[in-house]
């Protein structure tokens, strides 16, 4: 059973879920410190961010860095528009690979749920196009992971 | 019509083409629909539903003058694996986020106690 779900709704947007086992404030936590941000905001296998910044406040800025060993690499700017300690995060950011892609405007929300939280992502992205942009290349960037998971098994 | 495999890859291979696939998800559309919000001319968005018709994901019927088109069986199960490819993506980082979690909980204990 699946506890991700991702789907499109309307023209523009991109909603996510996601439960987890530990209460909203550890969620909100580990989407706010980074510290724990760099262990698993990663992306495919091999992929590590060694920069991190995050001034967590209304209308302070984050920068994410990622690289792989093969020295690729790529980074997500961004403001943060509100945060409600421990429910809410809406922020704006935007991909540089890198031109920077057009802002994806975030809304995430961690509900409590029995003893844990149900985590909900919604993207809004400026048009239908730049959606389809987004996803394929979120679809890209999981298509070189499974080959690089598959290079490992054979 | 049949799927080209390879054919079908290509045609995914375009940011425009892959729009059009996206907008074509809502329902039928015409050429003129489909070019207004790419900036593009009718021409250049002819030849991408050329090309996305001859790897079978998309099909045209004839309506008077028009020729609308929409997704073909191929065209649907295209959009549905590219959406399962990046949940896989996305969900090896929530598991990774999940033994994040269990050991903040874990040094939590430790210090109460």
């Amino acid at each position: 059973m699946s506890k991700l779900t991702l789907k499109t709704e309307g023209d523009t947007h991109v909603v996510l879920t996601r439960r987890f086992a530990a209460p909203p404030e550890a969620v909100y936590r580990a989407h706010t410190d980074p510290k724990l941000i760099q262990k698993w905001l990663l992306g495919p296998d091999g992929w590590t961010m060694p920069v991190c910044i995050i001034e967590a406040k209304p209308g302070g800025k984050f920068r994410y860095e990622w690289v792989n060993a093969k020295g690729d690499g790529f980074y997500i700017t961004g403001e943060f528009v509100e945060l409600q300690p421990y429910s809410r995060i809406v922020h704006i950011e935007r991909m540089h690979l890198p031109d920077p892609t057009p802002d994806n405007h975030v809304e995430t929300r961690f509900d409590a749920d029995g003893t844990g939280t149900l985590m909900t992502i919604r993207m809004t992205l400026p048009d239908a196009k730049t959606r389809a942009t987004m996803l394929a290349t979120g679809m890209e960037r999981g298509m070189e992971a499974s080959y690089v998971r598959l290079e490992g098994m054979l | 019509m049949e799927t080209n495999l390879d054919a079908a890859f290509t045609a995914l291979a375009d940011p425009t083409r892959r729009a059009i696939l996206a907008r074509l998800a809502k329902g039928e559309a015409t050429v003129n629909q489909l070019a207004a919000p790419f900036d593009m001319t009718q021409p250049a968005i002819s030849q991408h539903l050329k090309v996305l018709e001859d790897a079978g994901l998309i099909i045209s019927r004839v309506d008077g003058t028009k020729r609308p088109r929409s997704l073909a069986k191929a065209g649907i199960e295209a959009m549905d694996q590219w959406l399962a490819i990046l949940r896989k993506a996305l969900e090896t980082n929530y598991d990774r986020l999940d033994h994040v979690l269990a050991t903040m909980e874990r040094q939590e204990k430790g210090k109460t106690r």
